[in-house]
């Protein structure tokens, strides 16, 4: 178990967190036909926005409640009213998600009630799913407001046993998928074909693989998603015969969705490395009642060749890794596996999970506390989001961009990272740029005693 | 902040907003606004101070989300691209203890970075429960020493726009004036050529673009006391009062700077752009004009005889690629004329341009420009521009980055013209890059890939090309492979 310290400077300098707010809106963005309306001032929605567009490189949809000077003392409420009506009659969605800010927490809005409130003003907008959750950007970061807004679609969205009369097991092949916040649309593509090979049909949600993944769609524009898991299906998952939660982060959102509906979980803290695939894998066989397909025991035996091949590099290397804690866990477990040594390990936020990372230490802080443990670490690569290339820059080091946001490089969440293959992929990856590194090189030894040829009696080196 | 305080600094006198017809600042809308908030408005106007720690007080989202996001670029220090914040806690705000952080914070960043001046931006949550930044700031300076700098810009205050003017009220009222420039260097004034001192106010930086233009101001003798804010350090900041002229580039929302130091100093000033010959050479000219000097006013009119003749000649062979094009401009910004000139240098023709935050005065500069049937987009929603860019048959639409991955899935050509971008267009120089830019996308071979349906979609994918009405824009167009790859297959092509 390794020892966690927390923060103990005043400013947080080059900061690692992205706040929950923005992680709220990012699991409202795997809805199909949804929109998330951050009940806050306009400029919350506009560096949510941003922040989202330069990562994914896609249009996003994102509205606010745009509190003002005399809102923000009198009260909001009215604002939610107004901000949900003006949606849906302007693009009537399936989902409109309204996650709270610091600002309007502050202030003790209870936008519950406000949600309440559009219900009895706007009983014609009944068809459109409204979703409120308390996601205050002073508390937890992207990957905890992500689960909270899981939490509440499913609590808000998913009908309990009794009231809609769904069975475990009903739908024998349905498998639901709980994907937490560190599952990239490519994390997910992967996932899905996974469980469809052992003839199972996944539901992903949130699913960010169907909105999020960088499709041209056939319509020319739409002010809300394009993709994702459909509101409908919500209906479905009290039917299905298992559900897997990825990521410990999730473990709230499962607990929701098995008291409501008894179908039995599966937990995994994450998909990366041989053991953790292998677990899910058994999981999975047993589910569907089948054996492992051939392929997959292939891409198994393909990862095992790559641990034997990359073992050389990647054996006592050291890693220095930022990432949040549900990735932070799944790559330093990895890297565990295969014999390397992560010797700075931060995370934005504290949970409990971050007892599950495979190092000595793990910090509560940001990229300027990254940079000095991994100096101090001697690391040889960093994982981090694009945040942390001018640290790389000057610890001399390369880096592997994970994580949120990803803005200097085109392609970055479409990265898969789990599974034998995504496993595999990652430990070439982090391989190749260990062998950049030249180390161990010996450096030329010039003896005085040497005969040395006229021509190079001179020392070539500078010294 | 006071709504008095507020107030004040929206009635601008100098503003032409406050005093004519214009076109609909409209009230923030819920679940309808676009846009950044006064906190935003105000980081963006100094953070590219570059030699200044720029600390954010407040809740992890206001710097989390958003630090190292701008392509403002520093010719030295790059302190100002280190995201500080005091990531204001649950307990901090419960307990009353982001004050004491917030102190506590300002002394970590000096001692950590040795900045020439500390500035704190104030945000929503501590505005709320009534931080006195302002007595921290104070407290702070006179303890450690190095100007600390208050800035009281809560996002819940008003727009970006507001955010711009409180930054600039900032920096007059408590940095400009203390400070005298340095003297000029020894051996650079001779007989007929004097060194004259300007301020640049609202010009970024933005992708280096600044460097285009400065090397035309040195060979003039215009010295730049202080670019607000395109890699200016905080000595630069303090003489500001000592300008000789102020040239307001390309936006009014720093306005209140150029008029308060009129006020104060009497500085006279200009509106003006850097964007396409003939605006640049005519900032020249008015620099030269207010400052009255003979020599300067030959000087300039032989450098931009000499600058326009070399970049009308560097442009030549972009124009015969570029003439004909049709361009939707949609920058939502006050100087849209500016642009237009530019591009109708590069002979293309603007078939409608964004007039939302424009004045009457600015309208009538723009059908100078376009001719009276000049399209004007009031209500610049994507659904809207993509519907011009397809009526008009356009070849690019030219916008903000808000709006570029909206028109690249509606598969159409686009530039960005915003803060975000990665290309500088300012000077004589920019030009042949923005000429490049547009030549690059308009031209480019995918268009006519990204539309094409599936060949296994069946001959009558041919007639019917999408499922939706709305999209005719998965047409294949096989006969017209040499001709300009328009935006939009003709509506009536099956």
């Amino acid at each position: 178990m390794p020892e966690i310290l927390k923060r103990n400077k005043a400013l947080s300098v080059s900061p690692l967190k992205a706040s929950s707010t923005v992680g709220a809106a990012l699991a409202f963005l795997g809805f199909h036909r949804a929109i998330p309306m951050l009940h806050g001032s306009q400029g919350c929605t506009a560096f949510g926005k941003i922040f989202f567009v330069r990562h994914f490189r896609e249009p996003i949809p994102l509205q606010t409640t745009a509190i003002d000077q005399v809102s923000a003392i009198m009260g909001s409420q009215d604002l939610v009213v107004e901000g949900l009506r003006t949606l849906c009659e302007k693009s009537a969605p399936d989902l409109i998600g309204v996650p709270t800010t610091g600002l309007v927490e502050t202030q003790g809005a209870d936008v519950e009630m406000a949600v309440g409130a559009f219900r009895q003003a706007w009983p014609r907008f009944a068809g459109t799913a409204v979703v409120p959750v308390s996601t205050p950007d002073f508390a937890g970061c992207m990957e905890s407001g992500y689960a909270h807004a899981t939490r509440a679609i499913i609590e808000t969205l998913v009908p309990t046993r009794t009231e809609s009369g769904t069975q475990p097991g009903r739908r024998a092949r349905q498998v639901n998928v709980l994907a937490g916040a560190h599952l990239t649309p490519g994390d997910l593509e992967d996932l899905k074909d996974l469980i469809e090979a052992f003839g199972l049909s996944p539901v992903v949600v949130p699913d960010l693989s169907d909105s999020l993944d960088g499709h041209l769609p056939e319509t020319d524009y739409s002010p809300l998603t394009v993709g994702g898991t459909r509101v409908g299906d919500l209906a479905t998952l009290g039917d299905a015969a298992a559900t897997l939660a990825i990521g410990a982060s999730m473990d709230t959102a499962a607990d929701a969705l098995a008291a409501r509906t008894g179908v039995p979980d599966h937990r995994f803290p994450h998909l990366m490395g041989l053991a953790a695939v292998d677990a899910l894998v058994t999981t999975l066989a047993r589910v569907a009642g089948r054996p492992v397909p051939a392929r997959i025991e292939r891409q198994r035996a393909q990862l095992q060749d790559a641990m034997l091949d990359c073992h050389f590099m990647l054996g006592m290397s050291r890693v220095a890794l930022a990432a949040e804690p549900d990735l932070l866990v799944g790559f330093s477990q990895m890297l565990e596996g295969v014999g390397a040594e992560v010797v700075a390990a931060v995370s934005p936020a504290n949970t409990p999970a971050l007892q599950n990372v495979a190092a000595r230490q793990v910090k509560i802080g940001d990229l300027e506390d990254l940079e000095l443990s991994a100096r101090a670490g001697d690391a040889e690569v960093l994982i981090a989001n694009s945040h942390a290339v001018p640290s790389a820059e000057r610890l001399s080091i390369p880096l592997l961009r994970a994580g949120f946001p990803q803005y200097d490089r085109v392609g970055g969440y479409r990265r898969t990272w789990i599974g034998y293959r995504g496993t595999r992929a990652a430990l070439f990856d982090l391989a190749n740029l260990l062998l950049g590194q030249e180390r161990g090189e010996i450096h030329p030894y010039r003896s005085k005693l040497k005969q040395w040829p006229e021509n190079e009696r001179a020392d070539p080196r500078p010294h | 902040m006071k709504q008095k305080e507020i107030a004040a600094l929206l009635d601008e006198p100098a503003c032409a907003h406050n005093h004519k017809a214009k076109s609909g600042c409209a009230k923030l809308q819920p679940g309808a606004t676009a846009g950044g908030c006064s906190f935003d408005g105000a980081q963006i106007a100094l953070l590219p101070i570059a030699d200044v720690a720029h600390i954010v007080h407040g809740s992890i989202a206001c710097a989390g989300n958003s630090w190292d996001n701008r392509g403002t670029r520093s010719s030295g220090p790059g302190l100002f691209k280190i995201g500080m914040t005091t990531d204001l806690t649950e307990q901090d705000i419960i307990m009353g203890r982001s004050e004491k952080r917030l102190f506590h914070g300002i002394k970590q960043a000096i001692d950590s970075y040795r900045p020439a001046a500390v500035f704190v931006y104030n945000t929503c949550v501590p505005a709320l429960t009534g931080d006195d930044v302002g007595a921290v700031c104070r407290e702070a300076q006179r303890r450690w020493g190095t100007p600390v700098v208050a800035v009281d810009s809560a996002g819940f205050y008003g727009t970006k726009n507001l955010g711009n003017r409180i930054a600039g009220e900032t920096m007059v009222g408590q940095v400009c004036g203390t400070r005298e420039p340095d003297p000029v260097p020894p051996g650079i004034e001779r007989p007929g050529f004097r060194i004259h001192d300007v301020n640049l106010i609202a010009e970024y930086n933005i992708a280096g673009e600044l460097w285009h233009v400065l090397p035309l101001l040195d060979e003039l003798g215009l010295r730049v006391l202080c670019s607000l804010s395109g890699d200016a350090r905080f000595r630069e900041v303090q003489t500001m009062h000592r300008a000789e002229v102020n040239m307001m580039v390309c936006s009014k929302a720093m306005i209140n700077v150029a008029r308060k130091l009129n006020e104060a100093y009497g500085t006279p000033w200009f509106e003006g752009s850097f964007y396409g010959i003939q605006d640049v050479s005519q900032a020249l000219r008015d620099f030269a004009r207010l400052i009255g000097d003979p020599d300067l006013t030959r000087r300039t009119e032989d450098l931009v005889s000499r600058e326009e003749a070399k970049a009308q000649a560097a442009l030549e062979p972009y124009r015969a690629r570029l003439t004909g094009r049709k361009v939707l401009l949609y920058t939502g910004g006050v100087k849209s004329w500016s642009i237009i000139s530019a591009l109708q240098d590069l002979g293309m023709g603007v078939v409608a341009t964004g007039t939302r935050k424009s004045t009457e005065d600015d309208k009538a500069r723009i059908r100078e420009l376009m001719g009276q049937d000049a399209v004007m987009i009031e209500d610049g929603n994507p659904r809207r521009l993509i519907d011009l860019v397809r009526e008009n048959e356009v070849d690019i639409l030219i916008a903000g980055g808000r709006n570029m991955y909206t028109a690249l899935k509606a598969r159409i050509p686009f530039l960005d013209i915003n803060q975000e971008r990665e290309f500088g267009y300012a000077g004589y120089t920019g030009m042949l890059e923005l000429a490049r830019q547009l030549c690059l996308t308009v031209e480019s071979p995918i268009w006519d890939a990204v539309r094409r349906p599936p060949p296994w979609a069946g001959p009558e994918a041919a007639d019917e090309p999408t499922r939706s009405p709305l999209a005719p824009l998965a047409l294949a167009v096989p006969e017209t492979g040499s001709a300009p790859a328009h935006a939009v297959g003709e509506p009536g092509h099956a």
